[in-house]
């Protein structure tokens, strides 16, 4: 892999310029440290990183930029006649890739030559069979247009790794250089490499902007894609869910919104009454030792992943539910798989959540407020009723806000618990589906989405997106101006 | 107020009342004050009560993943059979496949079976074969390509007993059950009981479960956990390597650098909202942004890593401007003060004592990240069975393979009950390395964490 030498050879590089640099440093002021601007390591840091950082820069950006160029070059190239009918553009690029990918696999395993492979033919060998050697499955015969341009893709991938790897070396290069030529005893070598160093702090500070921008970006892109094969109206407002991937499906929303929200709305009849009580009672009324001994028992229930809940929801409570509810008992609840499974394991999830967010802003309501209250001949629990909760009360929707947006966005519980099936109902014993779940159903482990079945997982994901994010922002809104009430 | 109801009042009510005794509205007062401590405990109770229902279940559904019925099975390795020409070639050994091992072993299990003396209606060797795990001829088969000098001898090996045999054993697969099961009958359960008595089937330790490869879906007796343990592994290698050096950077700038203007508000309100954004949605991101985007290959720990740290990275953030804004602010000044500029005071003096703290918020967030499913399920780190180890380190970080928590749903998801006895067991795995970190974090925080 030449990206894992040249990074290699720039950390050699950075290495040798540290030690160069702090020793011509050392040289120009006559081994003597004092008559240097700055401390010699500095020196050593500025040839390092003016070597390792601009070039690690460009590696980036082109590493970033080569498939985007290459793939519209070669895409353009592609002659119409070249896409049948039934496929876009976007999917036969994705074969030209993947033979490309393929031929380069079957060099690197020997099957073939790099001459033999830069020179195969479709009428003189069977390419598919050639490339299911080495183990890369195509989805019907090669033509020649579309060898021709997985050539040229490999062709046009080759000169740009070149060019990229001559490039990265002269930009690494050329950095060393003017460092070290930069290095006499009255360069401020500390000033530069501290704009330097912030610099790559600002760097990291704006990764979570690029985290958002990437989110937002792979969302929106997808869900207009998706909303020029299906019509946006039917995907918000549509009763029915029933993709086929055959086609003539049916994509309406509202049927995972309504399981979402039912489960949801479960879970945080669960967990809110419990984790509301517990946090009152460890905070106003448990001794230190038991306050010490349960909240960290409670919120151990947090720190257990949520696969070990979905596994829970689909083993034991599902199961322990259809004895109660199903055939032998009540007869309303036909498979373990269920609504109430699902919200009923969620709402264990989530007291802790809601105990120790509840349990911050009790304790962030002053002391005076309860001794006011204790000072008129209220008891403990008028106090908390009447004064302690509705001073904490704004605080305390943030808490259940931000709780139910966990419980929207919660998938492993959903997946294994809820079952299936997309349905408008009212029984919360029946399996219903939710948002999450149908995301993961629609897209795991594909790699080229071209049909709505797939598509419509990133409307989905965007739906959720922005319905998580505005709980999240209002409950933080919240929460924060709560907080400033009392500071 | 009048004066004519004034002395009609002080002659009732008050006169009789006493601060000593009660009257039903104290009395009412304190029942519900009562009541209301009750509901309280109750909460709490209801809440351990969960958790003690959820560690028991895993503890008495899991802790059968770790034994596994074995049967001892001497087998003589025919060389009429194993190898024709004599010679002990390798390259002609490797020529018999699995099915010419099978009727060796059923043979040895049936010789055994007799001379052990049991009285059972099964007949023939071949009867043998419900008896004996899939995986059998491969393990004989693998011990003579090794050594091809035992061909002609009789070997005792330690075979995996089938499933259904494992599971009688342990009392998932019962008795009235077998009649619609064509995996197994009651005959072969009473020999399984004589066997057992006669200590032909024995039961141990179950390493292979911890340290083996998953197998394909008729096989649960030979599935583990430790392939995809390795894809964990390379994943949360990834997650360190990147989280914690941006997210240290970051920190740094964000709490000791940046200044009050519009963009830090934009990265800390965005840094507050990525934690609280789905992990499934940070999974369409990976597979929009890796896959999709990058082409990177698909279930390849390096993609679940990447994708992992994006996720982490806000709880690291967090964490690690806590333990910096616990740092005094006379130790800045003081390094200040002695002419250390700014970035060396940070560096040199505020770093190194807010590092216990971020070493603690960076191993829950990895504790975290090793957890986390659903966003591995989109970049198809599920449905891949792992069955090969990587070769190395590059393979380990780009060849498809899974990862526990993926490796859980995976066989959570499969028909045959015996696999969720092998889900459970891989949540004790996967809890005790959850604990393992924790306590970890616990010990840092208590030796090194100095209150100012």
């Amino acid at each position: 892999m030449p990206v894992t030498w040249l990074v290699l050879i720039l950390l050699a590089l950075a290495a040798a310029g540290y030690v160069l640099g702090r020793g011509r440093a050392l040289h120009a002021a006559g081994g003597d440290s004092r008559g240097l601007h700055s401390l010699p390591s500095y020196y050593g840091a500025h040839v390092g990183l003016m070597a390792l950082v601009p070039a690690m820069g460009v590696l980036a950006l082109w590493l970033i930029a080569q498939p985007l160029v290459v793939d519209n070059r070669v895409s353009s190239a592609l002659p119409d006649s070249a896409i049948p009918e039934s496929a876009t553009r976007g999917l036969v690029m994705s074969d030209v890739r993947r033979v490309a990918d393929g031929l380069d696999l079957a060099v690197s395993e020997g099957v073939m030559t790099a001459r033999e492979a830069r020179e195969v033919r479709t009428d003189t060998t069977d390419v598919r069979d050639l490339l299911g050697e080495v183990g890369v499955a195509l989805g019907s015969d090669v033509s020649p247009a579309i060898l021709d341009a997985a050539q040229r893709y490999r062709a046009m991938t080759r000169t740009a790794t070149t060019l990229m790897s001559a490039l990265v070396l002269i930009v690494a290069a050329g950095g060393f250089a003017v460092a070290l030529a930069r290095t006499r005893p009255d360069f401020r070598a500390r000033n530069v490499v501290e704009s330097g160093v912030r610099g790559l702090l600002i760097l990291a500070a704006s990764i979570a902007i690029l985290t958002t921008i990437g989110i937002v970006l792979s969302l929106i892109f997808n869900t207009l894609e998706f909303f020029q094969l299906y019509p946006a109206w039917d995907f918000f407002f549509g009763t029915t869910w029933s993709p086929s991937f055959g086609g003539g499906s049916e994509l309406g929303i509202i049927p995972l919104l309504w399981g979402t929200f039912y489960i949801s709305i479960i879970a945080l009849l669960v967990a809110v009454p419990i984790g509301l009580f517990s946090a009152v009672y460890l905070s106003e009324y448990a001794s230190r030792p038991v306050r010490s001994v349960a909240k960290p028992l409670l919120e151990v229930l947090a720190g257990i992943p949520t696969i070990v809940y979905g596994l829970f929801a689909l083993l034991t409570v599902g199961p322990m539910l259809v004895t109660v509810f199903g055939d032998e008992g009540l007869g309303i609840m036909q498979a373990g798989t269920a609504v109430m499974t699902a919200g009923l394991v969620m709402g264990i999830m989530l007291i802790p959540f809601v105990s120790s967010l509840s349990d911050d802003i009790i304790n962030a309501v002053p002391q005076a407020m309860r001794d006011g209250s204790y000072g008129l001949g209220a008891t403990k629990s008028e106090t908390v009723r009447q004064v302690v909760l509705p001073a904490a009360l704004p605080g305390i929707v943030g808490a259940i806000l931000l709780a139910a947006s966990r419980a929207i966005g919660e998938t492993m519980i959903v997946v294994l618990g809820a079952g299936a099936a997309a349905r408008l109902s009212l029984n919360p014993f029946d399996a219903m589906t939710t948002v999450t779940a149908k995301i993961v159903s629609q897209l795991t482990g594909d790699a080229d989405f071209a049909s709505p079945e797939a598509l419509v997982a990133f409307a989905l994901g965007m739906t959720l997106f922005v319905i998580t994010l505005g709980l999240n922002v209002f409950a933080l809104y919240i929460v924060r101006k709560y907080r400033e009430q009392y500071e | 107020m009048t004066d004519a109801s004034l002395p009609e009042e002080r002659g009732h009510a008050p006169a009789r009342r006493s601060l000593t005794t009660l009257d039903d509205r104290t009395r009412r007062r304190n029942r519900a004050e009562t009541r209301f401590r009750a509901y309280g405990i109750a909460a709490i109770a209801t809440g351990l009560l969960f958790l003690a229902i959820l560690l028991g279940s895993i503890l008495f559904n899991g802790v059968g993943a770790f034994h596994q019925t074995f049967i001892k099975v001497p087998v003589y390795l025919d060389p009429a059979k194993l190898d024709k020409g004599g010679e002990r070639q390798v390259e002609d050994i490797k020529k018999v496949s699995t099915f010419g091992y099978k009727p060796l072993i059923q043979q040895g299990l049936f010789d055994a079976v007799q001379e052990a003396g049991i009285d059972t209606p099964l007949e023939s060797a071949k009867d043998m074969k419900q008896l004996l795990s899939a995986s059998a001829a491969a393990q004989v088969r693998d011990t003579v390509i090794a050594n091809p000098d035992l061909i002609g001898q009789t070997v005792e090996f330690r075979l995996l007993a089938a499933s259904r045999v494992d599971g009688y054993l342990k009392g998932r697969v019962m008795r009235e059950d077998v009649a619609r099961d064509k995996n197994i009958d009651a005959e072969h359960l009473d020999l399984t009981d004589a066997l057992r008595e006669a200590g032909i089937v024995t039961k141990a330790f179950n390493w292979a479960f911890i340290t083996g490869a998953d197998a394909s879906e008729s096989r649960p007796e030979q599935a583990g956990l430790g392939v995809s343990m390795l894809g964990s592994f390379f994943m949360m290698l990834v997650v360190l390597a990147l989280s914690l050096p941006i997210g240290v950077a970051a920190s740094i700038y964000l709490e000791e650098f940046a200044p009050q203007n519009r963009f830090t508000d934009l990265i800390e309100v965005n840094i507050s909202n990525l934690a609280a954004v789905p992990s499934i949605v940070f999974g369409i991101l990976g597979l929009a942004a890796f896959i999709q985007f990058a082409h990177l290959p698909q279930s390849a720990p390096l993609v679940g890593g990447l994708t992992l740290t994006l996720m982490t990275l806000p709880t690291i953030v967090i964490s690690t401007r806590a333990s910096l804004k616990s740092v005094p602010p006379s130790i800045r000044d003081a390094a200040l003060g002695v002419g250390a500029s700014k970035m060396q005071a940070v560096f040199h003096h505020v770093l190194p004592m807010a590092m216990p703290g971020i070493l603690t918020g960076t191993i829950i967030g990895l504790a975290q990240a090793l957890g986390e499913t659903a966003p591995l399920l989109l970049i198809g780190m599920v449905g891949y069975i792992a069955t090969n180890y990587p070769d190395g380190l590059a393979s380990g970080f780009m060849d498809p393979n899974s990862a526990m928590p993926a490796q859980i749903f995976e066989w959570a998801k499969r028909a045959d009950p015996a696999y969720y006895e092998r889900a459970w067991g891989g949540i004790i795995i996967l809890l005790v390395f959850l604990l393992t970190m924790n306590i970890i974090a616990i010990i840092l925080r208590r030796r090194f964490e100095r209150r100012w």
